[in-house]
């Protein structure tokens, strides 16, 4: 560990470096393999400290559900965009969260950005309410139950927060 | 067929670049026209991306990658520097 | 260039094409600019996936080698666009831009401009 202190990134940079320059040359590799050593050793002090993503597959599965969710969202999203104004009734709603690391409220907020015809708007002081705009609010109730049920509960068994 | 299409593409996004244009000069708010020049920028992405791909060149995509990058960077410096002036930050 | 390849190619491009322009017609129309920030946020993400899937397809075939950097493009704007969206978003808050009327849980705007918890 004392090469890769950073050793996700480092894997990160080397295939991206390779993705850039869509080659497999031999050249290209030594030059992406001293990037991957260089760059997270220059950068290892400087970063503030993140839960550790513990359930690994459980991740892999939350990225899939979110992308198929993604294109169903869009989808309603632009037919809402397209459909009569006048029976849209946008709302405000708080969301109660219990998290406590900020890589997880930040990828929950993401989420919720790009999916279900919300976006999230502010989150508290004191990091227990998220507040969102809903599109079209049918049921408050509803909307967080699935919000909660959906994509906070994997989120807090994936970084176990 | 293709070059139909893209022609036909290419189109689209240039109503939607004239009415992001309509939006940034019709306000109401800073806010509107930071959003307007956001998807200014997603747009233009696609149109430099349909343009290389009508010419047959991979050397679009280099331009379209720092479009995105300094797109981003600019909305978020813009909402910041918007944002201090207020006292809460 | 084999049909199905151009066929799958086209279609993508035109789902994109139709997202993108949905997504800015959306800017144009909608009343308020809380409402205004879903179209772009969501309609515009997908329909540049779709053009950007597109041009990757078309990109490997004409170079023969499998061209993925545009995937990188997917995945920036797919991470950055929230975040933009919620940087207008509080700003417009701090502006103390007024929602439509309709708006459900008006109370709220107030606590979120302090950043405070929800009146009871």
């Amino acid at each position: 560990m004392r090469f890769f202190p950073m050793p996700f990134h480092s894997l990160m940079l080397f295939v991206v470096w390779l993705l850039l320059n869509n080659s497999v040359s031999a050249g290209q590799m030594v030059l992406a393999t001293f990037f991957a050593i260089t760059i997270p050793w220059l950068v290892k002090d400087m970063r503030d400290e993140h839960p550790k993503i513990r359930r690994p597959f459980l991740a892999i599965r939350y990225i899939l559900m979110v992308m198929k969710d993604i294109v169903v969202a869009n989808v309603e999203v632009a037919l809402l965009i397209v459909g009569p104004i006048k029976k849209l009734q946008p709302g405000f709603v708080a969301i109660p969260i219990n998290m406590t690391s900020d890589l997880g409220i930040t990828v929950l907020a993401s989420t919720v950005s790009l999916t279900p015809g919300t976006v999230s708007a502010e989150v508290s002081k004191d990091k227990t309410w998220l507040y969102i705009h809903a599109l079209h609010l049918d049921d408050e109730k509803a909307l967080i139950n699935e919000i909660k049920t959906r994509y906070e509960a994997p989120i807090k068994e994936i970084f176990g927060c | 067929m293709l070059i139909w299409t893209i022609t036909i593409v290419a189109v689209c996004i240039c109503i939607a670049l004239i009415l992001n244009l309509w939006r940034l000069i019709q306000g109401p708010s800073v806010s509107d026209r930071i959003l307007a020049l956001d998807t200014m920028y997603i747009n233009t992405i696609a149109l430099i991306l349909l343009y290389g791909m009508y010419m047959g060149s991979a050397l679009y995509f280099e331009a379209a990658l720092l479009i995105a990058m300094l797109g981003f960077v600019s909305t978020a410096a813009l909402s910041k520097y918007l944002l201090r002036g207020d006292i809460i930050e | 260039m084999p049909l199905f390849l151009e066929i799958i190619v086209c279609v993508l491009l035109l789902i994109g094409g139709l997202f993108l322009l949905v997504g800015s017609y959306g800017l144009a129309r909608l009343p308020d600019i809380y409402m205004r920030l879903h179209s772009p946020t969501k309609a515009s993400t997908l329909g540049i996936t779709g053009v950007l899937i597109a041009s990757m397809i078309l990109q490997s075939y004409l170079q023969d080698f499998v061209s993925i950097k545009e995937l990188l493009i997917t995945l920036f704007l797919l991470i950055t666009a929230p975040v933009a969206a919620n940087m207008i978003a509080k700003t417009a808050i701090h502006h103390e831009i007024k929602p439509l009327n309709k708006t459900r849980g008006k109370a709220l705007v107030d606590s979120m401009r302090n950043r405070d918890n929800p009146p009871k």
